[in-house]
């Protein structure tokens, strides 16, 4: 066994025990022993000065993409996973669109191992929901529950057959596992490549409209409520979409969803200049669909913030517009862009934020972490909330760049991640 | 000798008219005036653009606006390559961007580039230092055509302003629509577009464009109907359930214009699909001003290559202290 | 520029002598297949003038035309924006006829060398000469003037103004000496 850590002269948000105070975070055995003011430092202990900074439970992104099998030269299960501990997070829950699709329980028990030999964040792995992600046949849910998969998505694809995601609801019951669903009616967004709108309209480009996302939506949580499944939505960018989350909210379903960082704050007009950094899926929107997720992230409408890490090449975003693939890198911006989404401006407060990036992941998907309350896995985040900085995707640790974000000034640095009580990253250019 | 001497407003290329003012509009067309009687000659060719080597990179077919920048080009005197580049970069297994670094290697002075996708002649702008003439770019822009069409326009009714065009038909796969209707409105024209609502692109009001549901209505309203080609694509992706039900309701016909309060003068830009978007008696008709746009499509093309060819603005610069 | 630096050469009725003295040499080659081309732009007016004068004075009717050289130019590639080009017209067939070109100012002739290669564009003409009001010298092409008005010396930066009541509300020929001329 290690020796423990003692982490000294920090600022503690536990939103999941209500802490905001100066306080030490003692590390015993991988696991969280003791917070507080006037807890000692055992003799043996490694100390970890937090001199400035805060401390929180490490963040947790239950939807990224790792690109690996298939996909290496934009990312892989270690780049995906540095980036991650790079972003704060400590745990990421890796989608299963890659080349083959994470459809059984072998490719489960990779992307899980392989996970676990790189030491950086927590890699868990998403069953896709149907075999090879077609849509029609659903996989061996149970087996690949059994080999580790926490979660079933056929994201990168909406599962359109009602009466498959009827019988997903249904069936994942019995494994206690929600369904992740990418909520898009295919049909009405053939073709599209940005929000339909007035830029779609300048630039010429095929839109896909909110009603894309929001019918399906609609259906879906209708679906939950006559299964009673865990319904999980993903990446939430409507204004309507949001009215329907609220109706499953307000009658006590089994839904929750989550919305991601840029579409907190990003709008349509970046993709002005057909700017293929900005094209993403689901689209960014207008500044009222903003406002409408943003507020119901503060009221809990929508449970969580999830970062869509899409990872690209750069030749494949340096082309038309039409042609580049979707996709934002998004682990290593996200808590910046966050800060300056909803702290700076006082929508939330810190505490808020944490609790949407970490406890509230945590909670909607029953697991262990996402807290520093004693017997909790040591999994920790060490940052200065305050700290400007220019993003440089220079410097990424993800193998990929693509970010609209580049040259952008965002606030909230991380400094430190502890994963299992084991630090495995530390900011360059600090001792 | 003092000469008269006009900022063209123009930067290195022309992509769209979105950014383009109006008064560099009224540039384009004036200059284009002078060119007219050049395809008049016994010998249809100036030297301007002597030594000057320019390719038009077509990404689609488009025998039209090919042969007529291709005519500009040779009339100034310049050297032409056509490069015909089927379908997509996808499909040709060449990116755009290599395409682009290629021609760059070449130092060729000026491409005119088609493409499907929007944005191409932008992206080929930004990358390379010749001059970018966009010939259409997807369902974005295209800026000569309308152009030509502006040109038609003041050569009816001896003025832009105040005029009311309707632009009839396709405009959600249009780039003709959106050039015409950035172009005509900086020209102090009233726009408004005519179509089934599956056609008409969303939220195109905020471009402060007036939308008719009903031909009859956009014929008593214009004193222009620019008439789009109805691809029979859209039939087939379900966007009109068949071409003859659109020509029975938004049909251009000579009974329809008829019924207008004043006479309507009539474009398209071509190719035409006579009797499904105009009837053969009104595109052969008195108020037809269809080949006198082809014919000012050459005059406009030779106008923007011209304006191109000497608008570098470091140059501008230089030869304005030279003249001191 | 004070009036000591600037020398009126010609006055609007030395103008006006000049060019019937040019019209009187043009009438003596004859009246048949004459065109008097103008080049843009105070060689039109005074294409006109000339037009005017041989009808009145030698009852010879002369189509007029005009050129605009500015596309024939060979330093269009060394200036930045593109100069305003103005109309060419041509009222006649060329080939075969006598073409009087008519210009204010004969300097360098370069301007010339530009009409000619325009004019042949338009046809084969029997004959092309050249008219101007003013020879200033200054040569750099091997091009001489049929008709001159007045031969003046000027230096190579000097400036020589031709004014026309058609652009410059009076008539008259001006020279500007160097150091003054901006």
């Amino acid at each position: 066994m290690s020796r423990p850590l003692y982490i000294e002269g920090g600022r503690v948000v536990d939103p999941s025990q209500d802490i905001d105070d100066l306080a030490a975070v003692l590390v015993v055995d991988g696991r969280i022993e003791a917070v507080g003011a006037d807890i000692s430092k055992p003799d043996d202990a490694e100390t970890l000065d937090a001199t400035g900074l805060t401390i929180s439970p490490g963040l947790i992104d239950v939807h990224v993409h790792l690109r690996e099998p298939g996909g290496e030269h934009k990312e892989d299960i270690a780049t995906g996973s540095k980036a991650a501990i790079a972003g704060g997070f400590t745990t990421i829950w890796a989608m299963p669109n890659t080349d083959p699709p994470i459809d059984d329980p072998a490719a489960v028990g990779y992307v899980r191992a392989a996970g676990r030999a790189v030491r950086a964040s927590r890699v868990m792995p998403i069953g896709a929901a149907s075999i090879g992600q077609q849509g029609e046949k659903m996989t061996e849910i149970g087996e690949l529950v059994h080999a580790g998969a926490v979660a079933v998505s056929d994201d990168g694809h909406p599962v359109r057959n009602s009466g498959l995601m009827r019988r997903l609801l249904e069936y994942t019951q019995t494994f206690d596992i929600p369904v992740l669903q990418h909520a898009e009616d295919p049909g009405l967004t053939h073709g599209g490549v940005m929000n339909e709108g007035r830029v779609a309209t300048e630039l010429g480009l095929r839109g896909i409209p909110n009603a894309a996302e929001a019918a399906m939506v609609a259906r879906d949580v209708l679906l939950s409520e006559l299964t009673g499944g865990h319904l999980h939505v993903c990446h939430v960018s409507a204004r309507q979409s949001v009215d329907h989350l609220r109706w499953a909210k307000d009658r006590g379903l089994a839904v929750t969803s989550e919305v991601t960082p840029h579409h907190l704050i990003l709008t349509e007009e970046l993709v002005r200049g057909y700017n293929t950094q900005a094209k993403v899926n689901p689209p960014l929107r207008l500044e009222e669909d903003v406002v409408a997720v943003r507020e119901a992230l503060v009221e809990g409408v929508i449970d969580v913030i999830a970062t869509d890490h899409a990872p690209h090449h750069y030749d494949e975003k340096e082309r038309e517009f039409d042609d580049a693939p979707f996709g934002i890198n998004g682990l290593e911006t996200a808590f910046g862009l966050c800060m300056q989404a909803l702290v700076d401006p006082g929508y939330m407060t810190l505490s808020g934020l944490i609790d949407r990036m970490s406890c509230g992941p945590a909670r909607i998907m029953g697991l262990p972490t996402g807290s520093l309350r004693r017997g909790a896995p040591a999994d920790i985040v060490l940052y200065a909330p305050e700290e400007k900085w220019i993003v440089d995707p220079a410097r990424f640790h993800s193998r990929s760049r693509n970010t609209p974000l580049a040259g952008r000034e965002l606030t909230g640095r991380i400094q430190t991640t502890i994963v299992g009580g084991e630090i495995r990253f530390v900011a360059e250019g600090d001792a | 000798m003092s000469e008269k001497r006009k900022e063209s407003g123009l930067g290195k290329d022309l992509v769209g008219l979105e950014n383009v003012s109006g008064e560099t509009i009224q540039a384009i067309l004036d200059t284009a005036e002078p060119f007219k009687e050049i395809s008049e000659r016994a010998i249809k060719k100036v030297p301007v653009l002597r030594g000057k080597t320019i390719v038009n990179l077509f990404f689609e077919p488009s025998t039209r606006t090919r042969i007529s920048f291709e005519f500009a080009e040779k009339r100034l005197g310049a050297d032409t390559v056509n490069v015909a580049a089927s379908g997509s970069s996808v499909v040709k297994g060449e990116t755009l961007v290599d395409t682009a670094r290629n021609l760059e290697a070449m130092r060729i002075d000026m491409v005119v580039i088609r493409h499907g996708s929007s944005g191409a002649a932008q992206f080929l702008a930004d990358r390379i230092p010749s001059n970018v003439i966009n010939g259409g770019d997807g369902q974005h822009e295209h800026p000569t055509q309308a152009l030509l069409d502006m040109l038609t326009l003041r050569d009816s009714f001896g003025r832009i302003e105040g005029l009311k065009v309707c632009i009839v038909g396709d405009i959600v796969h249009s780039r003709v629509a959106r050039s015409n209707i950035y172009g005509l409105q900086k020209s102090g024209a009233e726009v408004a577009v005519c179509g089934p609502r599956s056609l008409i692109p969303t939220r195109i009001e905020e471009m402060g464009v007036q939308v008719f549901t009903h031909i009859e209505d956009a014929i008593q309203w214009a004193d222009s109907l620019n008439v789009l080609r109805l691809q029979l694509e859209r039939m087939n992706a379900g966007f009109i359930p068949s071409l003859r039900e659109y020509n029975r309701v938004y049909g251009v016909t000579q009974e329809r214009l008829d019924k207008a309060p004043r006479e309507i003068v009539v474009l398209h830009p071509g190719p035409m699909n006579r009797g499904v978007e105009i009837d053969s008696t009104v595109a052969d008709g008195p108020q037809s001003v269809i080949l006198s746009q082809v014919t000012n499509g050459v005059a406009v093309r030779m106008a923007v290559l011209y304006l191109l060819a000497g608008g570098a603005p470091e140059r501008a610069e230089e030869a304005k202290k030279g003249e001191e | 520029m004070t009036p000591d630096d600037t020398q009126q050469v010609l006055d609007a009725r030395g103008v006006d002598d000049a060019l019937v003295t040019l019209a009187t040499e043009i009438a003596d080659g004859g009246a048949e297949g004459l065109l008097l081309v103008g080049i843009r732009r105070r060689g039109v007016q005074l294409a006109a003038r000339l037009a005017e004068i041989l009808e009145r004075t030698h009852g010879i009717e002369t189509p007029t035309g005009s050129l605009d050289i500015t596309l024939y130019r060979d330093d269009l590639h060394q200036i930045g924006p593109m100069p305003v080009i103005g109309m060419t017209e041509i009222p006649t067939e060329i080939t075969g006829a006598r073409v009087v070109i008519v210009d204010d100012v004969l300097f360098t002739g370069r301007t010339i060398r530009a009409a000619l290669q325009e004019l042949a564009d338009f046809g084969r003409p029997r004959k092309i000469e050249l008219c101007v009001l003013v020879d200033r010298g200054g040569r750099e092409l091997p091009i001489q003037a049929d008709y001159v008005g007045i031969k003046i010396e000027a230096g190579e930066r000097d400036l020589v103004e031709v004014r026309v009541p058609e652009l410059d509300g009076d008539s008259s020929v001006t020279l500007v000496s160097a150091t003054e001329a901006k």
